[in-house]
């Protein structure tokens, strides 16, 4: 059924090292960090794609790079088929009324001088959209529909709790009405009473304007409630992708199967019982990663081959793409 | 009920802060006791007090601008509001040692990670370098750190996050504590390295057979690692149980409400989450009322005008609440 729906961003080939330089006057390049090393995915219209991952593994990174806040080094993306990389910069501008971003920190992403009245409105000033009433106007019916009093047009972010800050956060990003928004980590720094309420007036607006969204968590709970499909990141590389209900159901990559093996649940009988898949030492570092497949290191069934070989991402099933030399061997790890 | 010996009774705890707003009250009069071996969970969301609760406990505030107010915190048979501060100081540390949130600031970062070890072991047990650079090394294995000896003489940020939190374990462990205070040991962690350190402590817990309590919000790691959990709202306990029963038969709106706006991962529910309107109460006035009456959906007048006692309804399973969520009526 997915299939149909048209593809709003396709990430081809998606390269961002940053690089690692020493000396200061004569600066050579001594190494890279690989935060995002060859992913590719789509976004379809009108969806939630989760992008799911440990600290570091480039997930923001790439929903940054998708947005062109990071010049990627190499790879594409298109919006709309549109070359977001190779389209002059005034036409570049036009078309980030489309494109926005909720951060995941709501107290650094305010400027804590500016009124929200004036947050809210910067995206319709620097467009040049309408004039000083309209835009005022513009302001009250977003923040009416993002929850907020009307009146509160004229306070300052420190006014307000963590929770309402997320909320002006969201009215900033739909200020100019777009079509798709990158969500990165926006509920992470919040109360857990205060994430449900955040997470319904994303999932509302989605429903009311047709919102598609990228939405970057750690956590999976929250994922899985929210996102029609999911993809999950491991230094730099997607390990595996489909829909919901396939990737919790029918899990293939055997780090996928250890994160949610890891997951506490808030149940205390059910949470005894379960089997664990606990990884051992830490992720490695992005600016030194292992041969072959990068999750060897840590991989419960690794190989010889995961040593020597990156395991190619193959659409194993219709819609679930994977890349691990050994899906079999992985799917028996929780029987 | 429970056999085991009390090991920590604390009675009506208040702990107020003095600033220039006002009077921050973080801690409205809590009551619990937690046996020995016990392994105690206290959740609630940020400022509801439950790390203040446990830093009054083992006057680790600093007072001015903190007040700590209680008729008595027993620990054994010690009254700990009463004893000298050089007795306290023999007590923390090594009866009852903690475990902080943040492994990147809670070691000093210009001394060794062996230095840092061997210090509790060198005051408290009174043994020289050497003997504490041996038992040093055979803690820092017991916490799962590869190569212990050669790692003794690293600096914490040469350790990844992870790593740091098994050397602050180390060393919370090294006097053989009777309890240890965990506060949200896993919560800057990664879930695949929080599972690691949950087995580890449960591990170490069943061996050495000290009583542990762990603040955390996450009410899923709770689950999996408590025998009972008291729940905290405002600065004040809501509801305290055995966990099956508290997660089985929540009796607190709070706690119900809670846990029914969690998301599983086990569970692919399409409908909405349910949430909990509003926002905790500020903390500059001590409320008269219920504190969680503005956002409760069972609130009656009672409610608006008296705060709830925590009153023991079933063995085991107290709450501080006028309403009976079953039928919605006054109990």
């Amino acid at each position: 059924m997915n299939k149909e729906k048209n593809i709003l961003v396709k990430v081809d080939k998606l390269v961002k090292y940053f690089p690692i330089t020493r000396g200061i006057v004569f600066q050579k390049e001594v190494g890279a960090v690989k935060a995002v090393d060859n992913i590719s995915f789509e976004i379809r219209e009108g969806e939630t794609l989760g992008l799911v991952g440990e600290s570091g593994c480039g997930k923001s990174t790439t929903g940054r790079t998708i947005l062109q806040l990071h010049e990627p080094t190499s790879g594409h993306v298109y919006y709309r088929g549109e070359d977001l990389s190779k389209i002059p910069a005034n036409k570049l501008r036009k078309l980030r009324r489309n494109i926005q971003i909720i951060f995941q920190d709501p107290y650094a992403s305010l400027n804590p001088r500016m009124t929200i009245g004036d947050i809210i409105a910067e995206p319709l000033e620097i467009h040049n959209i309408g004039n000083a009433k309209t835009s005022r106007e513009r302001v009250q019916e977003l923040l009416n529909l993002v929850g907020l009093n009307p009146f509160f047009i004229k306070r300052y972010p420190h006014e307000f709790s963590g929770g309402q800050r997320q909320r002006i956060g969201v009215a900033r990003a739909l200020a100019l009405n777009p079509e798709f928004i990158v969500c990165d980590e926006p509920i992470s720094a919040l109360d857990v009473s205060v994430q449900a309420q955040v997470v319904n007036l994303l999932e509302e607006l989605q429903e009311k304007f047709n919102l598609t969204y990228l939405f970057i968590a750690h956590d999976l709970s929250m994922v899985r409630h929210i996102s029609d499909r999911i993809a999950v990141m491991y230094l730099g590389k997607l390990v595996e992708l489909a829909d919901r209900d396939a990737l919790f159901n029918n899990k293939m990559h055997p780090y996928s199967i250890s994160l949610l093996s890891a997951v506490p649940i808030p149940d205390p009988p059910k949470e005894r019982q379960r089997k664990r898949i606990i990884l051992k030492g830490d992720v490695p570092s992005p600016a030194n990663v292992p041969s072959g497949c990068r999750f060897h290191t840590r991989c419960p069934i690794a190989e010889e081959i995961c040593k020597r070989e990156d395991p190619p991402w193959i659409e194993k099933e219709t819609d679930h793409w994977v890349a691990c030399h050994l899906v079999e061997k992985a799917q028996r790890l929780m029987l | 009920m429970d056999n085991r010996e009390v090991i920590l009774d604390i009675r009506d705890l208040y702990t107020t802060f003095h600033t220039r707003e006002g009077i921050v009250h973080a801690v409205n009069g809590i009551s619990y006791q937690l046996h020995a071996g016990e392994t105690l969970g206290i959740v609630g969301e940020s400022g509801c007090g439950k790390s203040v609760s446990m830093l009054s406990v083992i006057d680790l505030l600093e007072s001015p601008p903190a007040k700590i107010d209680a008729e008595a915190i027993y620990f054994k048979d010690k009254n700990l509001r009463e004893i000298s501060k050089s007795d306290m100081r023999r007590i923390r540390g090594s009866s009852i040692t903690m475990i902080f949130q943040d492994p990147m600031t809670s070691l000093n970062p210009v001394l060794t990670i062996g230095f840092q070890i061997k210090e509790p072991l060198k005051l408290h047990l009174g043994m020289n370098d050497e003997q504490a650079a041996k038992r040093s090394a055979e803690l820092l294995a017991l916490v799962g750190i590869p190569e212990a000896e050669n790692r003794l003489s690293d600096y914490p940020h040469q350790f990844s996050g992870g790593m740091r939190q098994r050397a602050m374990i180390a060393m919370a462990l090294a006097c053989n504590p009777t309890l240890l205070i965990a506060d949200e040991p896993t919560t800057a962690l990664d879930v695949t390295i929080q599972a690691q350190l949950v087995e580890l402590i449960k591990g170490i817990q069943k061996e050495l057979g000290m009583a542990l309590i762990w603040i955390t919000h996450d009410l899923g790691v709770v689950a999996g690692i408590a025998e009972r959990v008291v729940v905290m709202y405002a600065g004040f306990v809501v509801e305290d149980a055995k966990v099956d029963d508290l997660y089985g038969n929540p009796l607190h709106p709070y706690t119900s409400a809670l846990l029914k706006s969690l998301p599983r991962v086990d569970d692919d529910q399409e409908e909405k989450l349910a949430t909990i309107e509003g926002m905790p109460p500020g903390l500059l006035e001590r409320p008269e009322c219920c504190p969680f009456e503005p956002r409760c959906s069972f609130a009656k007048d009672i409610c608006r005008n008296e705060n709830p006692p925590l009153e023991e309804l079933k063995p085991g399973h107290r709450v501080a609440c006028w309403v009976d969520m079953n039928t919605g009526e006054l109990r």
